[in-house]
């Protein structure tokens, strides 16, 4: 993976640097050692590293601020960070940036029952929100796998899903409003309390930006009321097919479940080894289905669900009757990452989003694919929404594994895209993915998208080297290129 | 004036970029519906994007809809309905208010007025559900954004972006929604003679129960042939609503209570109880939910019903020059918040900021974006703020 040439002018003045940040900082927000500052040299996707130049680690919004119009004024990079949880590079330092951590930035400062929102600092982790509502019956919707460590500024940044977005959506659906520090240090708020900002949409935007268009300062997120029940259906097909035509049927049948996820043979029994979450091992494929609501829905809706079950070929069933029960079949899903990892050195996770329908035709090709690259495959899926993460297995000590390893990678994600869906579900573009972005988008496409870039930031200087394939300075994307003017169509119908 | 109706993709490009060598703006517009809305316009030509019709994807089983954006909404709802499915927003038609024809908008209207019934509460608005596009900004270019599945994170929003940017940034062609399936049983309770106050700490309790509301408004008895009326929606499976609705009941005893149909919602999410206030300026105003009660309570000559959960203000005022523009965001100001003048004569939108105007750097910010996607202003210019 390419990053922009570090700028050696930068990287000299190194110290220099440090101690402007340190006349804005308290002294011990800027970590200058070299050891220190390998603690932040990578984020989830751990085959990438990088030294940052410093990590400066502001505790307020002022101080944010300040940092922020220095290195706008220097022409100093930023690279914002909160957990460092990311799975696709979109916290990998820069060797001549700032890596600004925003852990410090971690109180919850207004919680408002009655309007249902709460008002949290971005360092503030996802399970922290729900956690600091949850005695008066409410949560924060969004849940990433990641919830007990990612920060809710990174769930901003990267529009984080979850497994039950299903029914309550995304990270972008969930939250009202932000305080946020523009490149050049001002400070702006977008949305509030109240729904739909006046004017453009920013907050929409802002909502999966990568860290590229601001630094968020605080975040207004909706709160809701947890529902009365929970019931979880643990569902086996004897192969991937009858798996994904049972949640076709599903969700033709009307019903939307808080959360429908499948795992293939391989995750199933990674998990089962992990955690013995009692999955059955003979069978293809494993679906997870959550309802919620009152006793009466839920008795309802599992009684469906059961049914259209076994109309698509499931060889067993089973309904949680306990809490424990719910939360231990649910134990081996949430652990499946961590138990790919125990059956391989290594692993790399993949996040393409496709149309339901295909998926057979994507877990057939994938397994094509896996013979030809001699690496092995697990699959969990958020079914419901067609989110796949294939977890390609190889060994970071073989030389070549990991080229290969990115290259199946890579293909998966061009197959998502060529059976009409999208690169990236919810882990984000980062650096991973973003030389793939052409298979997406031509360059006019991409050009519009930067020219919102250019409106916030138009020196380059949050985050650059993500999300984009290649940057284009701002001054020739404003340009405007008349083409032509008079009539090429001259059938354009005019009255 | 010269009106041109580009029939494809291709001749939309022709007709922007064609406007753009002229440098002759242009007026957007889908079936009309909304052109009372926002500052008046600023343009010789129009661009009439009805041409750009049709459903050209329907998959019912991966609740996806793809259709032209001078697609007729009454189309598409019809072929949703027939599928059992409809779109989550509830889009409402606001014909009745502004005193045009109602039925007749298109899905390239709602979106880029970025619109939403009572459900805007919990199923969000028009944002929340677009899943792509493809448009044409005012640089004469095609360009997409997004895709046709839910869970996407490839590049930025940009469907966030032209909802609500009332075709100043670029003239849709195509809008991929993600559509839901329609609920199998639904029911409304009203709370009745609460006062607004009263409403909100109620509509407050109920949204705050595990009974699923999904929609709350209030009436006061000025818009409503008896007592003030407060109404609480459920949706769901026959058994289930009938149940929560049960529980809700016996959570407001002893308030008196009663039933109403679903027809009730449709009004309220489009103005009704205000259309018939002809003569008056009508406010959309949305704020916290505690903050409605204010706003009304702000405005003893006007009238006004509640609806969000007391989150959006209407508002209907006798008309006066400055629409009390002023006066209302001061109050709106203190909450947080905004508020758009929905109707009005035109000299006043011409001389009253129709939308809350942005300040200081959000200002800057938002005319850098315009300036981006149309950097020579020929599309709507001055419909959203004076001078962009």
């Amino acid at each position: 993976m390419k990053m922009p040439t570090p700028d050696a002018a930068i990287i000299q003045r190194r110290r220099a640097i440090a101690e402007a940040l340190r006349r804005i900082l308290p002294l011990e927000s800027v970590i200058d050692d070299e050891d220190e500052r390998r603690v932040y040299e990578s984020d989830g996707l751990t085959a990438y590293r990088e030294l940052p130049l410093l990590v400066a680690l502001p505790s307020s919004t002022a101080e944010v601020s300040a940092v922020l119009a220095y290195c706008n004024e220097h022409g100093v990079k930023i690279v914002p960070r909160g957990a460092g949880t990311s799975l696709s590079g979109g916290a990998l330092p820069l060797a001549d940036g700032v890596t600004l951590g925003l852990a410090k930035l971690n109180r919850v400062l207004d919680i408002d029952y009655a309007g249902r929102t709460a008002v949290v600092q971005p360092g503030v982790t996802n399970l922290g929100i729900t956690r600091a509502v949850e005695a008066q019956g409410f949560y924060y919707a969004p849940d990433p796998s990641s919830q007990i460590a990612c920060t809710i500024g990174g769930n901003v940044a990267e529009n984080s899903g979850g497994v039950h977005c299903l029914k309550y959506g995304l990270t972008t659906n969930n939250v009202l409003g932000v305080e946020m520090v523009l490149m050049d240090g001002q400070v702006i708020r977008l949305g509030g309390r109240h729904l739909d900002a006046g004017g453009y949409d920013l907050l929409g935007v802002m909502v999966g930006s990568e860290g590229l268009l601001g630094v968020v300062t605080e975040v207004t997120v909706r709160i809701l009321p947890r529902p009365q029940g929970l019931r979880a259906v643990m569902i086996g097909f004897p192969s991937n097919e009858q798996g994904g035509d049972c949640v076709a049927a599903i969700i033709a049948a009307g019903i939307i479940p808080a959360g429908m996820e499948m795992m293939d043979r391989p995750a199933i029994h990674a998990a089962e080894a992990f955690v013995k979450a009692g999955y059955p091992l003979d069978v293809e494929a494993l679906l997870l289905v959550e309802l919620d609501g009152p006793e009466v829905e839920i008795a309802e809706l599992t009684a469906r669900v059961e049914a259209i079950a076994t109309e698509n070929g499931a060889v067993s069933c089973r309904i949680s009757r306990s809490e424990t029960e719910r939360l231990s079949f649910w134990a081996g899903r949430k652990a499946a990452f961590p138990a790919v990892g125990r059956i391989s050195p290594d692993y790399y996770c993949m996040d393409g989003t496709i149309p339901r329908r295909a998926l057979a035709t994507v877990l057939q090709r994938m397994a094509a694919m896996s013979r030809r690259y001699g690496l092995r495959v697990a699959n969990v899926f958020h079914a419901g929404d067609g989110n796949l993460h294939p977890l390609i297995l190889y060994d970071a000590n073989v030389p070549g594994e990991l080229d290969k390893a990115e290259a199946f990678g890579s293909e998966i994600l061009r197959l998502c895209v060529e059976v009409g869906g999208v690169l990236t579900g919810e882990h984000g573009v980062g650096v991973e993915k973003r030389d793939l972005m052409p298979a997406m988008f031509n360059d006019t496409d991409l050009d519009h998208q930067m020219r919102l870039k250019c409106a916030f930031d138009p020196q380059h200087l949050l985050n650059p080297g993500k999300v984009f394939p290649q940057l284009r300075r701002c001054a020739e994307l404003g340009r405007v290129h008349i083409h032509g003017g008079e009539t090429r169509f001259p059938e354009l119908p005019r009255f | 004036m010269t009106v041109l109706r580009p029939m494809d993709e291709a001749q939309l490009v022709e007709a922007v970029a064609g406007a753009l060598a002229r440098k002759a703006p242009l007026e957007l517009v889908g079936a009309g519906t909304k052109r009372a809305i926002g500052r008046p316009a600023q343009t010789g030509d129009r661009l009439d994007l009805s041409g750009l019709a049709g459903i050209s994807l329907y998959e019912p089983a991966e609740l996806v809809l793809t259709a032209g954006a001078g697609t007729q909404l009454a189309e598409i709802e019809a072929a949703l309905a027939a599928q059992g499915q409809c779109l989550g927003f509830a889009p409402p038609d606001y014909a009745r208010l502004l005193g045009a024809e109602p039925g007749n908008q298109t899905l390239g209207g709602v979106v880029a007025a970025n619109l939403a019934g009572s459900a805007r509460l919990t199923a969000g608005a028009a944002r929340d559900h677009v899943l792509g596009f493809r448009a044409v900004s005012g640089r004469g270019e095609a360009f997409k954004s997004g895709g046709r599945v839910v869970k996407n994170v490839t590049g930025y929003d940009l469907s966030k972006l032209l909802c609500g940017s009332w075709g100043t940034l670029a003239a849709l062609s195509e809008i991929t929604v993600k559509v839901l399936p329609r609920t199998e049983a639904e029911t409304t309770l009203l709370l009745h003679g609460l006062d607004a106050e009263a409403a909100v700490a109620a509509m407050s309790r109920a949204l705050g129960s595990p009974l699923g509301v999904v929609a709350a408004a209030w009436l006061p008895e000025a818009l409503t042939s008896g007592d003030s009326v407060t109404a609480l929606r459920l949706e769901g499976l026959e058994a289930s609503v009938e149940f929560r609705a049960a529980a809700l009941a016996a959570l407001f005893a002893p308030v008196p209570q009663s039933r109403i149909a679903a027809a009730f919602w449709r009004g309220i999410g489009n103005a009704e109880p205000l259309a018939t206030e002809t003569r008056s300026l009508v406010w959309k105003i949305s704020v916290p939910p505690a903050a409605g009660p204010a706003v009304l309570a702000a405005f003893p000559e006007g009238k006004g019903f509640l609806d969000w959960g007391g989150g959006l203000v209407w508002l209907a005022l006798p008309p006066t020059p400055d629409a009390s523009a002023g006066r209302l965001r001061a109050i709106v100001a203190r909450s947080g918040g905004h508020a758009t003048l929905i109707r009005a004569p035109a000299e006043i939108r011409a001389a009253v900021a129709v939308f809350e105007p942005p300040g200081g750097a959000l200002a800057a910010l938002t005319n850098r974006v315009k300036h981006g996607f149309d950097p020579e202003t020929i599309l709507n210019p001055g419909r959203l703020y004076a001078g962009m």
